[in-house]
This record gives C-alpha cells, sequence and structure tokens, in this order.
C-alpha cells in the first residue's frame, strides 16, 4: 500500500470465534467459517489458522511424561520453581502470539482483518476485527460503532 | 480569604476518580494527577480483590480468617520447637526437628502460594463480545425487565452439560466454570472460596491447595505424634500426666490444638484425595452434578476414568497462565474514564490520525489499538502500546466498562455478608467447632452458609460435604 495516499481504516465489525467443548475443557476454537468473513478470506486459510492455534493450546495442554516430570519436580520443591522457570505453557503461548502477528501481517492485514490472541481475551474467543477502506481523509474519529452496525 | 481560595479551585481542573466507577477499588489513590504514569490493569480490575506489590500478589477482598490460620500454624510450630524438640532430642533422635522444619516450611509456603495466587479468574468480557453476544440470543423483552436465565447446551464426550450465562462477565460461563459472590469473579474449575487461606480454590491454585492440606495433616499428625511421646517419656516412672504438663506447658497448648485439628484436615485431606482421583470439584460433588441423581445415565465427562491419571493431571498437570495480566499497561484511552480529563481529548486527535495515515498495513494493525467507540486516543498511549507491543498485542478494549459491574456489584455484596459472620462467628466458639466450620465453609462458600454449621459439628468431622445442601453456584 503507498503511503502518499492518505487512507484511513476504520473498524467495521468484530467476529467471535468460540471455544469448542466437545472435548472437554481444554483449549480448543470452532473451526466453523463465520458467514461475516466470506467475502473478506478464502475459507481454508482461516480453517488452517484456527487448526493451527488448536493444536499449540494441544501441545501446551498435553499430559506426558514431561509434563509429569515438571508437576513432580515443582511439588517436590513446593512449587518454587514456578516464580524461576518458565512453564511450558508460557513458551507455547510466546509461540502462539508469533504466529499470530506473523498470520496478521502475511494474510489478515492484506485483507482488512486483524486477529486477537485469545489470552487478551481470556482464552475465550478468537476476535477477529473486520476492517473497512475508508477512502481519503476525512474520516475523523467517528467511524461507526460497532454495536450500530449490525446491519453488516 | 478562605471561601476566595475555594472559589479560585476550578472543579473542572481536578482530575479526581470518578466517584460513579465504584467498582474502581484498589490502589488509584495516587492517581489524582492526569495519568501521567500509564496505569496497570490490576489498577482497575472491576472484581472484589487486591492487589499487592504493584499486582504480583493478589487475594480477595476479604481475607478471612487467613491471618488465624498462618497464627495457628506459627504458633503451634513455634511452641513446638521450643518445648518438645529439646527433650525429644536428648532422648531419641535429631531427626525430630528436621522433619518437623521441612513440613512446617512446605506448610507455610503452599499456604502463601495458595493465598496469594491467582486462582484461575476469568476476565469480563469486552463490550464488543457481551454485545456479540447478545445478538445470538433471543431478547424479547425489555431492557427494563431481566430476562430469565440464558443457558446454553454443549456436548461434552456424549455427555450434555449446559452452560450458564453470567450477568456480572456478561459472558456464557465454560463447563466447570463458577461465579464466586464474594470475589465478584468468574473462576475456571471453581472448587470452594476457602475462607482459611483467604482466596478462592480454583484451576490455577488447587494443587497448591491440595499440597497445603496434605501437609498440614502430615504436619499437625507429627507433631500430636510428637508432643504425646514427649509428654509420655516425662510422665514416666510414675510421674504422672500433670507433673509432665506442669514442666512443659507449651505442650499442652500444643496437645488441644493438634488433638482438635487433625480429624478435620485429615477428613479434608482424605476428601479432596476422593475429589482428585475422580477429577470431580467440591462445587461439583456437592451439587451432584455427576452423581446420577437424576435418574439418567450421567458420569462425569471430565473424568479420564483411571484414577492414577486423574490425580497426575490435576497435580502434576501443566500449569495454565493467568488470564487476567495483572500487571500489563492499560491503554491510556481506556484509564481515561474520569471526568478531569475529557478537556485533552480533543487535543489529540489529529496526531492519532496522522499516525494512521501514514502507514499501510502496520497502519491496519496500530489503528486497531484504539478502540472505536472512544473517538480519540493519546499518543501517550500509542507510545506504550507500542512498547508494550511484543507481549501484548493491540489490546482493543479489553477492559470492561465499570458500569457492567456496578448493577450486578450490589446484589453480590448483598450476599456476601452473609458470609463474614460465620467465620468470625465460630471464632468464640470452641475450637473443634471451629474447624467444623472449616469443612462447610470449606465445602461450599458460593452461597450464604447456613449459620447452623458450628452446631452441626460432630456430623460435619470427616465427611464437611455431606453436612451442605445449598447450592452454590450462583
Amino acid at each position: 500500500m503507498s503511503t502518499d495516499t492518505e487512507h484511513s481504516a476504520s473498524l467495521a465489525n468484530k467476529v467471535f470465534i468460540q471455544r469448542d467443548y466437545s472435548e472437554g475443557t481444554t483449549c480448543k476454537f470452532q473451526t466453523k467459517f463465520p458467514s461475516e468473513l466470506e467475502s473478506r478470506i478464502e475459507r481454508t486459510l482461516f480453517e488452517d489458522t484456527v487448526k493451527t492455534l488448536n493444536n499449540y493450546y494441544a501441545e501446551a495442554e498435553k499430559i506426558g511424561g514431561q509434563s509429569y516430570l515438571e508437576g513432580c519436580l515443582a511439588c517436590a520443591t513446593a512449587y518454587l520453581i514456578f516464580l524461576c522457570m518458565e512453564t511450558r505453557y508460557e513458551k507455547v503461548l510466546k509461540k502462539i502470539a508469533k504466529y499470530i502477528q506473523e498470520q496478521n501481517e502475511k494474510i489478515y492485514a492484506p485483507r482488512g482483518l486483524l486477529i486477537t490472541d485469545p489470552i487478551e481475551r481470556g482464552m475465550r474467543v478468537i476476535e477477529i476485527s473486520i476492517y473497512e477502506d475508508r477512502g481519503s481523509s476525512g474520516s475523523s474519529s467517528g467511524s461507526s460503532s460497532v454495536s450500530g452496525s449490525t446491519a453488516r | 480569604m478562605k471561601t476566595c481560595e475555594y472559589q479560585q479551585i476550578d472543579p473542572q481542573a481536578l482530575p479526581t476518580p470518578t466517584p460513579t466507577l465504584p467498582a474502581h477499588h484498589g490502589n488509584d489513590s495516587d492517581k489524582r494527577e492526569e495519568p501521567k504514569r500509564p496505569k496497570k490493569k490490576w489498577e482497575v480490575f472491576p472484581g472484589k480483590n487486591r492487589f499487592y506489590c504493584d499486582g504480583r500478589i493478589i487475594v480477595a477482598r476479604q481475607s478471612g480468617v487467613l491471618p488465624l490460620t498462618l497464627g495457628l500454624i506459627l504458633v503451634t510450630s513455634g511452641l513446638f520447637f521450643i518445648f518438645d524438640c529439646p527433650f525429644l532430642v536428648k532422648h531419641l533422635t535429631s531427626c525430630i526437628p528436621v522433619i518437623g522444619g521441612g513440613l512446617f516450611v512446605f506448610v507455610v509456603i503452599t499456604l502463601l502460594q495458595t493465598s496469594f495466587t491467582d486462582p484461575g479468574i476469568l476476565p469480563r468480557a469486552t463490550p464488543d463480545e457481551a454485545a456479540d453476544i447478545e445478538k445470538q440470543i433471543d431478547n424479547t423483552g425489555n431492557t427494563s425487565y431481566r430476562p430469565p436465565p440464558r443457558t446454553k447446551e454443549v456436548l461434552i464426550n456424549q455427555q450434555v452439560v449446559k452452560l450458564k450465562y453470567c450477568f456480572t462477565c456478561k459472558m456464557f460461563r465454560p463447563p466447570r466454570t463458577s461465579h464466586c459472590s464474594l470475589c465478584d469473579n468468574c473462576v475456571e474449575r471453581f472448587d470452594h472460596h476457602c475462607p482459611w487461606v483467604g482466596n478462592c480454590v480454583g484451576k490455577r491454585n488447587y494443587r497448591f491447595f491440595y499440597t497445603f492440606i496434605v501437609s498440614l495433616s502430615f504436619l499437625t499428625a507429627f507433631i500430636f505424634g510428637c508432643v504425646t511421646t514427649h509428654l509420655a517419656l516425662r510422665a514416666q516412672g510414675g510421674k504422672g500426666l500433670v507433673f509432665a504438663l506442669q514442666e512443659s506447658p507449651g505442650s499442652a497448648v500444643e496437645l488441644v490444638i493438634c488433638f482438635f485439628s487433625v480429624w478435620s484436615i485429615l477428613g479434608l485431606s482424605g476428601f479432596h484425595t476422593y475429589l482428585v482421583a475422580s477429577n470431580l470439584t467440591t462445587n461439583e460433588d456437592i451439587k451432584g452434578s455427576w452423581s446420577g441423581k437424576s435418574g439418567e445415565g450421567v458420569t462425569n465427562p471430565y473424568s479420564h476414568k483411571n484414577i492414577f491419571i486423574n490425580c497426575c493431571t490435576m497435580l502434576c498437570g501443566p500449569m495454565p497462565p493467568s488470564l487476567i495480566d495483572r500487571r500489563g499497561f492499560l491503554p491510556a484511552d481506556e484509564s481515561v474514564q474520569t471526568a478531569g480529563t475529557d478537556i485533552e481529548l480533543p487535543t489529540l486527535t489529529n496526531k492519532s490520525e496522522i499516525n494512521v495515515c501514514t502507514q499501510g498495513t502496520k497502519g491496519l494493525l496500530e489503528s486497531a489499538t484504539r478502540p472505536p467507540l472512544l473517538s480519540t486516543s493519546c499518543p501517550q498511549g500509542k507510545t506504550q502500546t507500542a512498547h508494550t507491543c511484543p507481549d501484548n498485542s493491540p489490546t482493543v478494549n479489553s477492559d470492561p466498562s465499570p458500569e457492567l459491574s456496578t448493577s450486578c456489584g450490589a446484589r453480590h455484596t448483598a450476599s456476601s455478608r452473609g458470609h463474614t459472620s460465620p467465620p468470625r462467628h465460630s471464632k468464640s466458639r470452641s475450637k473443634k467447632s471451629k474447624r467444623a466450620a472449616l469443612h462447610i465453609s470449606n465445602t461450599a462458600y458460593d452461597a450464604p452458609v447456613s449459620p447452623t454449621s458450628p452446631d452441626a459439628g460432630p456430623k460435619s468431622k470427616a465427611r464437611g460435604h455431606e453436612g451442605a445442601s445449598f447450592s452454590p453456584l450462583h
């Protein structure tokens, strides 16, 4: 996008991808393609993103030999190692943040969309903001308030 | 002259925290000035929690009887080391103070961790999210009439589970999440609100709590055993128990405390071991969610059907992160909700527009840092968001508007009044009934506890959960 044209984007709508609880309380998001995004992005790209995120979360919450070892070690030290060490979950969360930023830059922002990291929303939803190009100047503030944009 | 001084003060220039936001308690007394220092999220946290050490430590609003718990542990252990250890080291073995010391340290550390850790609080829904959920629910009633409780059914491992809508947090509660009226928060995998540790017990601090009560059982039993041995040794040779007690008065105090505590604590440990083995929460056990009371073939959909795996999952599973990001910075435009700062906002509009207009994709990403509902933002907020970008991707409307919580706040404070009385009431009674109250209040504390709990002492000794018949779920 050229920087000489004054082009501003304004938030038009937000789509919320809810959690999928069919397998319990593990963190997993629904891969159902929301209708508001139909004109903005290809279904496969969207599904890929959500599936990759789900895989990351599954990796973070995986219970296996390594996590048991971590847990037992933590218990033996009265859980004080949580104060010094970064847990595996936190490491994966950093990977997720990087992945989301990468996706935003490469895929979503060029299409006028923006994914918010679920951790910012209490791991309840993946919030996708839909932006509208507003053409040139003038479009100060004001913009469209989200609650009023139900027509979209 | 004095009246002149008063008139000179322009009320609008005073950036006082507006009184219309009662949910904003906490340490905002130093925020009288314009928000030159960006606020941290814990300072505007809408729940009834208190924060210390710049948000590192979180406790419930009412500390309950945590000081008493700590005091009892410290006093009993102190007396043990002073009165019993010297004698036992001389007559038995020097391992005793070592073991005792190790257990004591373990108990105190796990107690403090249980009390000061975020139990798994779910942040409230942002206004956009709440609006989206509202849209999905048919709401034909008018705004002044509160609609009937909304539920959503999901299928978890072939089991139908009802998710309730939380009016305070404006979201459908995830499975096993419950709203604690004492703390005014939704807590994930809510077990109970424990007044003895002064905090909720939930997903994140259950393992600390379990380790605490198990190690406390060991400590209490150990001290009880040592004191008994000590007194028995002293009373040898026909000197008698009275003589022994006279020689070591501290032991008498320990004996009383330990005797009355050990049964309740052992019972509680046993109960929670059962819960861990079957992957249940106290909440679910009391309500009988999965015990088949409804007559259908309901089973616990979260259980792994294997005791060992259940235990390992609960106690050794990965530690989930805190979702409330206490020490993160608020975007400055969100902390600016006081009347006094409205003046400076219009002057900053131009700057924010320029920022958006200069870049393409990056501009889109940056423009997301400004919530659309607020027409302006402070450049301060922008630079600060840029700095925290690696850690905090752009947050839009991350803070729930306070007026959402005030409407329900009254409800919660009203119900919380009843909670403080049982523990304080029980203080004046014997220690035995105090421990009994521990059971009732420990097993389900999310509803007005029946004041008859201290009287139900003998019944509730080891099976407190059976004695409680109220619904803890908000």
